[in-house]
């Protein structure tokens, strides 16, 4: 079961997470259009991680004789709790890296829901179903952006290079399955994560094929995030996110 | 046909309730009154978008985030039909938000306060919105029929503005003492300002009787104001708040509640630039304007290059 | 002091040099701005389109997508159309008289003109 909900709130927390980048666009996009466009996939994915974080905390509740809410989930677990991945909490930076944050982290969750509203487990593969329609149109959000930053002007293409750059090391971990999502695969509940590196790198390289621009060599990867290991913005994040939850412990909002 | 004949056909239409359509004759002084405040109120709602935003990282629950996120994205949508409303008179977008970001077009006042606690959520939402609510549903009935037709759609989307912030204040007047404190404290630093934003008194106006007669604007500074308070006062009872003026009582002759003076000297210093956030809010926005060019520029570049690629392939 | 207000609604302080749109020679969108469109929404299967509003965008693409965002948060809509607003052609105003008033006296276009006996039932 402690494998399970560690499985389940490794989704909640990566989705909260970029959320909470993601949310700071809202008010400053670049044009009033994308601004907007921007924010519909925040509310996306902040929904999707409240249907995991209602999901985990109803497990906990029926396995412990506790009581956590998708909130005490959200708002008072600690850096080391957390297992988001590192690559949703890098900084918004520039629209490009924010493009391409979102760009890596959508057609990874592409692949993976698409495998997952196959999961044994209902409630997973039904949440997997409905954010699957979501995150297709994210794919293709992002997916165009990043042609137009690549192919567009010099400047552009430029700032899309560096952000691409910076962003790399993240992309490894999406792929390497901690113990907790190794069981989940030999019990049925969750997709081989292994197996989808392929399919990632695939269209990764079409879409910056036709932005002309080039993936890098395989480097250095970093990990640790779904362990709890994370850089040093997470604590910055959370500490916004959970201002008001820790000064007035106990109240209802 | 005369000009006079023309403003007198305008007029004319104007008397029957037949709205005017952008490729319409219409007066010089009306097009520019509409473009003025047309993209003024979208102004205010991006600028709006500010103070709120301000809260997102911080809200206290996941609901909390998700609703305030839809809001303050709502007033984006709203700013957007606001400024193709005034695009339809011919003034572009980028012509409209240059001025803004000279200082030469302005934007609510109420925007220059600061967001301090969680509960100037719900306080601004109760508040804030609801005066802009008022002003709104008049607006719907304004004579420029894009206009008209841009509040219609903003009236419809707006009342859960309203209503999530009512609803945000009750749960906090519900709470603990430190919460009912923060939800009483918000309401006493809102109230007088958004009493504000309906404008000055209609003594002090002097050229208010052009636009009633262009059916532009409907109703009266101080008759929207009055229906305000008429409101507000009842509804603070709900939340077991109390308003910040001494001098509310009902008139019964006048059918109406009595409030106190409005401090006009603060009003208008906020409105020449002395609010405490006017520079700040002026600054993030030509900040994001600046920052987003090189964007702007990309994807323009982008399709003139698919264009030019599509042609090629025809010839 | 009297203060030269202009008040048309909230926001609107009309400060001393009218702030605000003074020169409407300025109308025109500069070249790198993106172009406008207008957007047409089925709201339901079965319905026709109905102009929705406009928006600004890079290309077609790009504008079916915005309208989407902007357009379609509340479930307006299960289509959409877009087009640049520059192909639009409109009839003319002044012309209204001669376009449209001629078709006032043709009642007997409509079916109410004609009476038919209630026995014949719904025709």
């Amino acid at each position: 079961m402690e494998q399970l909900i560690n499985y389940i709130l490794q989704l909640a927390d990566s989705n909260l997470i970029l959320t909470q980048r993601n949310a700071a666009w809202c008010g400053h996009g670049p044009i009033l259009e994308q601004d907007i466009a921007i924010t519909n996939i925040t509310l996306d994915l902040i929904g999707q991680s409240r249907n995991f974080y209602q999901y985990a905390a109803k497990l906990i509740n029926e396995s412990t004789d506790t009581k956590v809410t998708e909130d005490s989930l959200a708002y008072l677990r600690t850096e080391r709790e957390f297992k988001n991945l590192l690559l949703t909490e890098q900084e918004n930076g520039d629209w490009a890296q924010t493009i391409v944050r979102q760009f890596f982290y959508s057609v990874y969750q592409y692949f993976l829901y698409e495998k997952m509203q196959h999961s044994r487990d209902e409630q997973l593969a039904g949440i997997a179903a409905k954010s699957l329609k979501e995150v297709t149109y994210h794919v293709t959000w992002s997916g165009e952006w990043v042609i137009r930053l690549g192919d567009g002007t010099a400047e552009s293409k430029e700032r899309i290079e560096k952000a691409i750059i910076e962003l790399w090391p993240y992309t490894g971990e999406m792929f390497l399955p901690e113990a907790y999502e190794i069981s989940m695969v030999s019990a049925g509940i969750a997709p081989d994560i292994t197996l989808l590196k392929n399919e990632w790198y695939k269209k990764v390289t079409d879409i910056f094929e036709e932005a002309t621009i080039s993936l890098p060599k395989d480097g250095f990867m970093q990990t640790g995030g779904k362990n709890g290991v994370h850089t040093e913005k997470l604590g910055y994040i959370l500490s916004d996110l959970q201002y008001l939850q820790r000064t007035y412990p106990n109240a209802t909002w | 046909m005369q000009l006079h004949d023309l403003e007198k056909a305008f007029q004319d239409k104007i008397d029957n309730e037949i709205k005017i359509e952008p490729k319409d004759w219409m007066p010089d002084a009306y097009r520019k009154t509409n473009v003025r405040q047309i993209s003024q109120h979208a102004h205010s709602e991006i600028v709006g978008m500010l103070p709120e935003g301000n809260w997102i990282s911080r809200a206290p629950s996941l609901k909390r985030k998700a609703i305030l996120i839809a809001k303050v994205q709502d007033e984006a949508g709203h700013g957007l039909y606001l400024y193709s409303a005034a695009e339809t008179l011919g003034t572009g977008r980028d012509q409209m938000i240059d001025d803004l970001h000279s200082g030469k077009a302005k934007y609510s006042s109420i925007f220059n306060y600061p967001t301090l606690t969680w509960a100037d959520m719900g306080a601004v939402g109760w508040l804030v919105d609801g005066a802009a609510i008022l002003n709104q549903v008049m607006l719907c009935r304004t004579s420029y029929g894009p206009y008209a037709r841009a509040n219609v759609r903003i009236c419809k989307e707006e009342s859960f503005h309203q209503r999530q912030g009512f609803e945000s204040l009750m749960v906090l007047s519900n709470g603990t003492a430190e919460q009912k404190a923060m939800c009483q404290d918000a309401i006493d630093r809102w109230w007088w300002p958004s009493l504000m934003m309906f404008g000055p008194k209609d003594s002090e106006s002097t050229n208010n009787d052009q636009s009633m007669k262009w059916k532009i604007k409907r109703k009266t500074n101080d008759e929207l104001r009055q229906q305000f308070i008429d409101m507000a006062v009842q509804q603070v009872k709900v939340l077991g708040m109390t308003l910040p003026d001494a001098d509310l009582k009902w008139n019964e002759e006048r059918g109406h509640y009595d409030f106190g003076e409005i401090n006009w000297d603060e009003f208008w210093n906020v409105v020449k630039g002395n609010g405490q956030c006017n520079k700040q809010r002026l600054e993030a926005r030509k900040n994001a304007h600046t920052e987003g060019a090189w964007v702007r520029e990309a994807a323009t570049a982008y399709a003139n290059k698919k264009a030019a690629k599509q042609l090629r392939k025809v010839a | 002091m009297k203060i030269n207000i202009q008040k048309y609604f909230y926001g609107d302080f009309g400060v001393e040099d009218s702030a605000g749109i003074n020169d409407l020679k300025s109308t025109t969108t500069k070249e790198t701005a993106w172009p406008l469109w207008e957007i047409f929404i089925r709201s339901k299967q079965g319905l026709d389109h109905k102009h929705a509003g406009s928006l600004h965008a890079a290309d077609a693409a790009m504008a079916i997508e915005n309208a989407r965002d902007v357009y379609t948060r509340r479930q307006e809509g299960v289509s959409l159309w877009v087009v640049e607003s520059k192909h639009i052609h409109a009839s003319n105003p002044d012309d209204a008289a001669a376009m449209y008033e001629p078709a006032n006296d043709k009642v007997y276009r409509h079916p109410t003109f004609y009476d038919i006996p209630d026995e014949v039932g719904h025709m």
